[in-house]
């Protein structure tokens, strides 16, 4: 009965969606007020009823229902409750209609809390989700019904991929595709924006809440993830340039492009058709990131197995949203007027700046992420990868990092340069200190990794200077964002740089009692011993680890055997110190009887995320600062009247 | 079914954990020189039966064979370009991850300084003139 019940509960959302579509374009067309207030119940209604299906698909997974095809295909009976819970998005069905899903929450989030947008553009702009909406839905129904039944049922399932089984699978993919999905928003307002023709200040500030979220869920995701990939992959990279990756990093260079020129649009009415367009391309990246994940092109662990023909389904809908706005954009970008004009050093200046260059990294990863399909449609094979995005991305990302530092020091309007260079004087110094100090201590590193740890310093200095001279009880919460946001990029980037430049790494077979070193440890085998549990066996190799000052612990390393499917994972096991990590993982055993030891001193490598973790902090506070002060103003105005 | 599932079973008990791979696939050189020149080289070329993955970082059994050839070649002295090189003539431009500068590959070399000044022409627009 439960896939049933998802099932209708799917086939319902849609039928609403379509209502929900029709309602809005009846409501623009005869000024229907009956319209205009049915549309946002619909549309709250038809959010509930996609969770309800997705309820229902994660209620067949804890069941471990093996009459649902899907359940059958990616779950096993024995698999600990986590995964199966989690399970229901580790497939490709399940994803997508926690996508769906995700897609119909937002919608019913603005009809039911959105109350600053003109009510015509509301209109526009719930009916422009409710088309989009319709579309995924139709997918599912068509080409990817989770909740198709099998008879005979099997007697258990084929089991999950066990890379996926870990914890991060309940947090990752909720994380991104909120961010993903909740950009939808975004779209949907510029669409209805362009639909009613009212693009300006007050458009922009109530779309700005909207983005900021998404960004946060995003910036979360994407952390998550590559966290999620540098412990469970046993190798300690972090980030591979891979094309799944690019696929989630697009989303967020043109998200955070917006989430700034939204800034200049609702303070100094400019950039008007520009940060319409950017609306429409951030959450066109995220379609276009499913589509390149779901279709089939690419085999990654993100990649389950689909066949072409949903791939050409989801590239039709692709078109036809993405064409679809671009083409209304262009017959309408005419008579949205050209916002102000600037002096080019001022802060919407450097802001100008930003969307620049996020704009040029956006392209390049576009670029060179679809080159090597493009290359192979004509049969020409080739990989693009670290060595080209490093070069090139790389430098304008530093660039970047530079003009975030002075940015929040410019005066908006117009700056004198004696001035800023004056209050940009501890960063600079900042900067060349770390710089010449890293370069004489350390000796020489890469270029890339030099300038990035002399730049973080520079940007963590420049960063806090917005703060200077205030009072910090007084200043406005979103301020506090933007300085915890910035400080953020500065720590991250200092994580890569470092860990990049300075990671030691020893790779050895080693008999038990053998000592092995790296970077002032010693990691002696002690021996290994079989493990089993719910659905995997294991060896678990015990690690003394000395530290120079004669302090000792241990580390348990496993290499772990999953029958369904048959795999093999090696689960890392890691220390984390105040400086840096010891990463450590066991490896197979050689003819001789000695293991295979991987062993890694990766210096403040945990920055990367925690810097993630604080950017995505500083969107919060930026987000609950402007909504304090949204309701300190209404109550204001109440208690006046 | 049920063979398939002892055959499984059978597979996943330590034994499985035996490698017959050269040393040199998990082991290091021991000139630090060289092995920070081939672990560079490492993480540039492409593990060609991995999904994404660099040689550096693969437990495929193949990357460990080709991580063992670098190894070697970068002992016996040659420089990791021809390395590169010797690699690419093997198996296609497909295996490294720097797209080596030919017509073809032109276009995606030139895109940034393309998308920069494109870029720049764009912001123009937005600034009042002096």
């Amino acid at each position: 009965m439960t896939a049933e019940t998802g099932l209708a509960a799917l086939w319902l959302a849609a039928a609403l969606a379509a209502l929900q579509a029709l309602l809005g374009a009846l409501a623009l067309r005869r000024a229907m007020p009956q319209a205009t207030t049915a549309i946002r119940a619909v549309a709250v209604v038809q959010g509930a009823l996609a969770a309800l299906a997705m309820a229902a698909l994660i209620a067949a997974f804890l069941d471990s229902d093996m009459s649902v095809a899907l359940v059958a295909t990616n779950s096993h009976s024995a698999k600990p409750w986590l995964y199966k819970f989690a399970g229901a998005w580790g497939n490709h069905e399940g994803s997508m209609l926690l996508w769906v899903t995700i897609l119909g929450l937002a919608g019913a989030a603005v009809a039911r809390f959105e109350h600053r947008l003109a009510e015509r553009t509301l209109v526009a702009t719930l009916a422009a989700q409710a088309t989009i909406a319709l579309g995924f839905y139709a997918f599912l129904l068509f080409a990817s019904n989770p909740f198709a039944r099998l008879n005979p049922a099997p007697p258990d399932g084929a089991g999950l991929n066990p890379l996926l089984q870990d914890p991060g699978l309940a947090f990752h993919p909720p994380t991104l595709y909120a961010g993903y999905v909740g950009l939808s928003v975004a779209f949907s307002f510029a669409v209805g924006a362009l639909v009613t023709r009212d693009v300006g200040p007050a458009f922009a500030r109530a779309m700005r809440p909207w983005v900021l979220g998404a960004w946060i869920f995003l910036t979360l995701g994407i952390t998550a993830g590559s966290y999620w990939a540098y412990y469970e992959l046993g190798w300690g990279g972090w980030w591979f340039w891979d094309p799944v990756e690019n696929a989630s990093l697009m989303p967020w260079l043109a998200a955070t492009a917006l989430l700034h020129s939204v800034t200049v649009l609702a303070t100094r009415d400019g950039l008007r058709a520009w940060t319409v367009m950017l609306a429409v391309v951030a959450f066109s990246m995220s379609m276009i990131g499913t589509f390149l994940v779901r279709s089939g092109i690419l085999t990654s662990v993100h990649a389950f197995a689909v066949d072409p023909r949903r791939g050409s389904f989801i590239l039709v809908l692709l078109l036809l949203y993405i064409g679809g706005a671009l083409a209304l954009f262009g017959a309408r970008v005419g008579t949205v007027r050209q916002g102000k004009l600037f002096e080019p050093f001022s802060r919407e200046g450097s802001l100008v700046a930003n969307n620049l260059l996020l704009t040029v990294i956006l392209g390049i990863v576009l670029i060179g992420t679809f080159y090597p399909i493009v290359a192979g449609a004509f049969d020409v094979q080739l990989s693009v990868g670290p060595p080209f995005f490093d070069s090139t991305a790389g430098p304008i990302a530093l660039l970047l990092v530079a003009v975030m530092a002075v940015g929040p020091l410019l005066r908006w309007r117009r700056d004198e340069a004696e001035a800023v260079i004056q209050r940009l004087f501890p960063a600079i110094a900042a900067t060349l200190a770390a710089g010449v100090g890293v370069f004489l201590l350390a000796g020489p590193i890469g270029v890339l990794p030099l300038a990035g740890v002399a730049l973080a310093a520079g940007l963590a200095v420049a960063s806090v200077a917005p703060l200077a001279r205030r009072n910090l009880r007084r200043a406005p919460l979103q301020l506090w964002g933007m300085v915890i946001a910035h400080l953020g990029i500065a720590v991250s980037l200092a994580g890569m740089a470092i860990s990049t430049a300075y990671t030691q790494e020893t790779l050895l077979a080693v008999g038990v009692g053998d000592p092995a070193r790296v970077a002032g440890y010693t990691v002696r085998l002690e021996g290994v011993r079989p493990l089993v549990s719910d659905n995997w066996t294991a060896i678990e190799g015990r690690l003394s680890v000395t530290d120079g000052d004669g302090q000792s612990f241990v580390l348990r390393p496993q290499v772990r055997y999953f029958t369904t499917p048959v795999t093999t994972t090696n689960e890392s096991a890691i220390a984390t110190m105040w400086n840096g990590q010891l990463y450590t993982v066991l490896g197979a055993l050689g003819d001789d009887g000695r293991w295979q030891l991987r062993l890694w001193w990766k210096p403040f490598v945990t920055l990367i995320w925690l810097g993630g973790a604080l950017i995505a902090l500083g969107g919060a506070l930026s987000l609950l600062g402007h909504q304090w002060r949204l309701w300190r103003t209404k109550q204001r105005a109440e208690a006046f009247t | 079914m049920k063979r398939l599932a002892l055959v499984a079973l059978l597979t996943a008990v330590p034994v499985a954990a035996q490698t017959a791979l050269p040393p040199l696939a998990y082991t290091q050189l021991r000139d630090p020189d060289q092995e920070r020149q081939a672990r560079g080289l490492m993480e540039t070329l492409r593990c060609v039966v991995c999904q994404g993955q660099s040689i550096a970082d693969s437990d495929a059994d193949m990357a460990g064979e080709m991580r063992a050839l670098v190894r070697q070649r970068i002992a016996s002295g040659e420089k990791p370009a021809a390395v590169r090189d010797w690699l690419i003539a093997r198996y296609g431009d497909y295996v490294s991850y720097a797209p080596p500068l030919r017509a073809v590959t032109l276009p995606l070399w030139l895109a940034p300084l393309a998308l920069l000044a494109l870029g720049l022409w764009i912001a123009r627009g937005s600034f009042r003139r002096r």
